[in-house]
């Protein structure tokens, strides 16, 4: 199946904006951070269509899943 | 003594303002503080003319309602600094800076408060001299010391809104929870590099713990990218004019949606977050999600 996965803020760095993606039944967010290189650490929101999601939610078809990093500083 | 005054300040008036000579002649003559003569001018409807610009947009009644707000701005560093200085300019009459710290060099960059001068002086106490350099009818109250929930509730006591400019994700959600209880507005700002966010969190509310849903433990983007000069000012402004609006109760607030912000592609996005009764009442993480995209 085909998702599209949105990437925001530093996260786009040397990576991309937006791409469409193959991904076998059954693969969750956290599968997806791991494969972009990223660590549960830096992972700030997790949107599925606009909803709030965690990091074990599993993606459907057509889905749109957004990145944005943890941001604290002051 | 109060008739005298107020004939003494009309005779003196210049186009209906009040100059700032005459504000501080008042002061002395009447052996009173300039922030009691600024609270009774405007009580009467006259307009310190330092603030004749915000006239078309902030009346003489919303002047007199900012000056008689306190605001709590927790942490004077990167977005502390702006938002304290803007504060002052707006006329927001009492504001207690909170910060543990003292400037140091790699602060020169971003800190509003920080130059070289002040380099090894406690941030909160540099706060305080630069609002009496800019507006000496603010009273500020300077806190050197670590904003926690030991000493949460006797710092806001008697705040009417709270500005997170915290660099620390786990007290933040410590802010966030003592404002809960004392049923304070709350402004939450944070950075990061090129990007940074902005939401308004109002009694009831839980945006900043759903803000922070996924942290783990440590600190954000800023770890690695640092913080330039423009960031803090642009958030730090955002969450000033929040501020504003909510003491005069007008304008749309950044409530239950957060203003993240990429200053490297300039793009701004919004993002949806449910109110309390989503959080508490239902059960199931769908559900939830579904309420939180509104």
């Amino acid at each position: 199946m085909q998702i599209t996965l949105k990437l925001f803020a530093s996260f786009r760095n040397d990576r991309f904006k937006a791409a469409q993606k193959e991904i076998p039944d059954g693969t969750d967010c956290r599968t997806i951070v791991r494969e972009l290189g990223l660590t549960e650490e830096e992972i700030g929101i997790i949107l599925v269509n606009g909803r709030h999601v965690t990091l074990d939610y599993v993606l459907n078809d057509s889905e749109t899943l957004s990145l944005f990093p943890l941001v604290g500083g002051g | 003594m109060r008739r005298t005054m107020l004939a003494c300040i009309q005779k003196q008036l210049t186009g209906g303002l009040l100059p700032w000579a005459v504000q501080s002649a008042a002061a002395e003559q009447f052996n009173c503080s300039l922030a009691a003569v600024e609270e009774f001018t405007l009580e009467n409807g006259i307009l310190p003319a330092r603030y004749q610009r915000n006239q078309n947009m902030i009346s003489t009644a919303e002047q007199l309602l900012l000056f008689r707000s306190r605001i709590a701005v927790i942490g004077c560093g990167g977005l502390g600094g702006y938002v304290i200085e803007e504060l002052a300019r707006l006329g927001v009459g009492g504001i207690v800076a909170i910060d543990p710290d003292v400037f140091e060099e790699h602060n020169l960059n971003r800190q509003l408060l920080a130059t070289p001068r002040t380099l090894g002086q406690a941030k909160a106490k540099a706060a305080l001299n630069r609002v009496n350099e800019i507006n000496p009818a603010v009273t500020v109250t300077p806190i050197i010391d670590a904003f926690c929930e030991a000493n949460g509730h006797d710092l806001l006591n008697g705040v009417t809104v709270v500005v997170d400019a915290l660099d620390c994700i786990s007290c933040r959600l410590e802010l966030a929870e003592i404002c809960t209880e004392m049923q304070i507005p709350l402004v939450h700002g944070a950075i990061g590099g090129w990007y940074g966010h902005v939401a308004t969190q109002l009694p009831g509310d839980t945006t900043v713990q759903s803000i922070y849903r996924n942290w783990v433990q440590g600190k954000g983007i800023e770890k690695e990218l640092g913080n330039p000069a423009f960031t803090p000012a642009v958030v730090a402004s955002l969450q000033v004019a929040e501020a504003c609006k909510i003491v005069l109760g007008k304008g749309e607030l950044l409530r239950r949606r957060k203003l993240s912000i990429d200053l490297l592609d300039m793009e701004i996005h919004e993002i949806l977050y449910g109110s309390t009764a989503d959080v508490i009442y239902l059960p199931t993480r769908d559900i939830e999600s579904a309420r939180a995209a509104g």
